[in-house]
């Protein structure tokens, strides 16, 4: 009994010292964030004229080919890319993406305030100023019933179902690489060259292949949807990527990041139950050495 | 040369040729322990066995790392984690061992405390266990700069930078410590020759000194009662095994150590699957960037107290600078606990509730370090700073009366 307080005492003060170093040290280093936000709300009131409409995609169709594709690839509608990625990365400062999965990938009144204003969507307005612009030109100009159209054309073209790994590359590999995906071939390097990238972010973006263990589910849910709530200034664009996408590339870090989770997870139970048999054994083992000598 | 017969059994030709019976007995069947113990008397086997994991888990990780600025990061994190079977296995049970060890250690050393088995006789297996807590210390600082990690760099940064404040030579110092002008792969590669060669090879020779330290004082008990190790053995072996106040270390001792150690492990084991995080701190996931400061640096668990004591002096007083006092206290603060056997001015063994004041000091100072711990990881700044500052004038302030509360508790006892 006596050795049980004891016991009581150790695993008190350890108890102690470990919520003190992990969850309330964490906790002040990095104070709560709300909530990812899917609805993109403080967007709401930008777009309540687009999102009141119902969008035609033949109409889309038209605007997008007239607007859209001087500059951006819709491979799976035969317009493809321009140029290299390096040579468009030196005319717009980074790649443009392709456009034939945005409707699967993002929200659709996020689209819209992106068409209609690029910068203030993706909250990096802040890297614009001094004669700097968005190497995307803001469509507020149209008509809110067109740029409904152009939104429901991406949405129609989009594929139904992506992969994880397809859902970064449209997302995500223009400007970041994830070497761990593709060590031997390398083909999982950022689409911009890094010169281009570095001067058009101000710095080179992180390869993302252990983000999921530096960074964790919980920052990278709060972070992707909004990266200013945790990185006030930060060069990186809020993408506006829907709930499912965002899920997918998470999804996608841990396959890349933490390949071994699965077999982690298999194996745990496993070592546990071993050792627990193991100290039943030891505990016997003990109990009958010590009746002798009480 | 001795007349040797023919053996009839392997152990037989053994036991001519090295004695293993006598062995056997002088280190195992023989070897005397008190009986009046708890489990935190185990706690000597459990670190034996971590670091026999330890040394395991780390030769299988030394076969895939490469100590190279450019390869050491992804040789860890993706060669081992992730290519190499079961690499991620080894590589948990390495970090994650090497943060219990010292949980382990803290516990072993604070029993030896509060059961003042320190002193009168035991200085030397409590010196060698500081030497002990050193060296690991360095192995646990070494090792964690060989992932490479954003906390890998900053933290050797940090502390190598810390010898700059040693008088004259100091700048000279640094630099030789990291064999470079900056934290640099000469940093790397010699971090990586003490932590895989020079340290383990010192350790296994002082855990050997530290064993030995044992034989002639021998192990203190719950009561702190001296007993007669000669009579009571006899007592044993003559068959009195329920009067005999010692038990042999094998089997009976052992059975013991093997049911904590049991328990422990089970504990050990769930941390390395499934709450590892506090043992391979995520900012350690971003590569090593001399460019990028990361905004909060810590050292592991283990070192923060005595961070927190070189932190805790955040001002400079009477026209030192708060870098010097932050310097000496830390100094203090890993150099103090060697010197307790001589602190403690108690002539006699006993455990701290027998000894009042010496019992107070003793939860005051276990409040102070944790104290020092958890504030040793928050941002020093506003409030922060000064619970540093009074916790770490604490720290020191509690060793300075150590020696006038011992005697106090003395005298009062009429030891004096």
């Amino acid at each position: 009994m006596k050795e049980l307080k004891v016991l009581a005492v150790v695993v008190a003060l350890t108890l102690i010292t470990y919520w003190g170093v992990e969850p309330f040290a964490h906790s002040q280093m990095h104070p709560h964030v709300d909530a990812a936000d899917f609805k993109f709300k403080d967007l709401k009131e930008d777009v309540a004229d687009v999102t009141s409409l119902k969008g035609n995609a033949t109409a889309g169709e038209a605007l997008v080919t007239a607007n859209c594709t001087a500059c951006h690839s819709i491979k799976t509608k035969g317009y493809p890319e321009i140029m290299d990625h390096a040579s468009s990365a030196a005319a717009y400062g980074v790649t443009p993406p392709d456009l034939g999965s945005a409707g699967k990938l993002y929200d659709a009144s996020y689209l819209a305030a992106f068409i209609k204003n690029p910068a203030k969507a993706s909250q990096v307005e802040h890297k614009f100023v001094d004669g700097r612009t968005h190497p995307m030109p803001g469509y507020d100009w149209m008509q809110p019933q067109e740029i409904a159209d152009m939104v429901a054309y991406l949405q129609s073209i989009a594929p139904e179902e992506m992969s994880n790994k397809e859902v970064f590359t449209d997302a995500c590999q223009r400007c970041h690489s994830i070497k761990y995906a593709d060590m031997q071939k390398g083909t999982m390097a950022a689409f911009t060259p890094d010169d281009n990238i570095k001067a058009y972010m101000g710095k080179l973006p992180p390869d993302l292949s252990q983000h999921i263990k530096s960074r964790g589910h919980e920052y990278l849910e709060t972070f992707i949807n909004k990266p200013q709530k945790h990185l006030e200034g930060t060069a990186m664009p809020r993408v506006g990527l829907n709930e499912e996408s965002q899920a997918q590339v998470i999804t996608y870090l841990e396959e890349v990041g933490d390949s071994s989770k699965k077999q982690r997870e298999e194996l745990g139970p496993k070592f546990l139950i071993y050792l627990v048999i193991f100290a039943i054994f030891a505990i016997l083992w003990k109990k009958s050495k010590w009746r002798d000598v009480h | 040369m001795a007349k040797f017969e023919k053996a009839n059994s392997t152990a037989e030709w053994l036991d001519q040729r090295l004695n293993t019976t006598g062995l056997q007995k002088v280190l195992m069947t023989e070897y005397w322990v008190p009986k009046d113990i708890n489990f935190l008397w185990a706690m000597g086997v459990l670190l034996a066995t971590t670091f026999t994991i330890l040394i395991v888990s780390g030769i299988f990780l030394m076969m895939y790392y490469k100590p190279d600025i450019n390869l050491a990061f992804d040789s860890v994190n993706y060669t081992i984690m992730q290519e190499v079977a079961f690499g991620w296995l080894f590589r948990h049970m390495h970090g994650v061992a090497a943060s219990v060890v010292f949980l382990i250690i803290y516990i072993h050393m604070f029993t030896g405390i509060y059961y003042g088995s320190y002193k009168q006789g035991r200085e030397m297996i409590w010196i060698s266990g500081m030497l002990l807590f050193v060296t690991f210390s360095a192995a646990g600082f070494s090792g964690y700069m060989l992932p490479w990690g954003q906390m890998s760099y900053w933290a050797a940064m940090v502390i190598t930078n810390l010898f700059s404040g040693v008088p004259i030579i100091g700048p000279e110092l640094v630099v030789w410590i990291r064999g470079d002008f900056n934290v640099a792969d000469a940093t790397l590669t010699r971090f990586f020759m003490l932590h895989v060669f020079l340290l383990p090879v010192a350790i296994m020779g002082i855990i050997g000194l530290h064993f030995y330290t044992l034989r002639i004082p021998h192990v203190n008990n719950l009561t702190s009662e001296e007993l007669d190790f000669d009579e009571e053995a006899e007592k044993y072996l003559s068959g009195n095994k329920k009067e005999s106040k010692v038990i042999p270390f094998w089997p009976v001792f052992i059975s013991k150590d093997f049911a904590v150690l049991g328990i422990f492990l089970i504990f050990y084991f769930y941390l390395v699957f499934f709450h590892y995080n506090f043992a391979m701190d995520p900012v350690n996931f971003d590569p090593a960037d001399n460019m990028v400061t990361p905004a909060h640096i810590y050292p592991e668990w283990y070192f923060l107290w005595s961070y927190e004591v070189l932190r805790g002096f955040f001002f400079d007083i009477a026209g030192f600078k708060a870098f010097d006092i932050g310097l000496i206290a830390f100094a203090f603060a890993n150099g103090i606990f060697l010197v307790l056997p001589w602190l403690d001015r108690d002539p006699a063994i006993l455990p701290a509730h027998k000894r009042p004041l010496f019992f107070i000091w003793f939860w005051v100072l276990m409040a102070d370090l944790i104290v020092l711990t958890v504030y040793g990881k928050l941002p020093p700044t506003g409030v922060n700073a000064w619970v540093g500052f009074f916790s770490a004038t604490l720290f020191i302030l509690l060793f300075l009366v150590l020696p006038i509360l011992t005697k106090i508790d003395a005298k009062k006892r009429g030891s004096l």
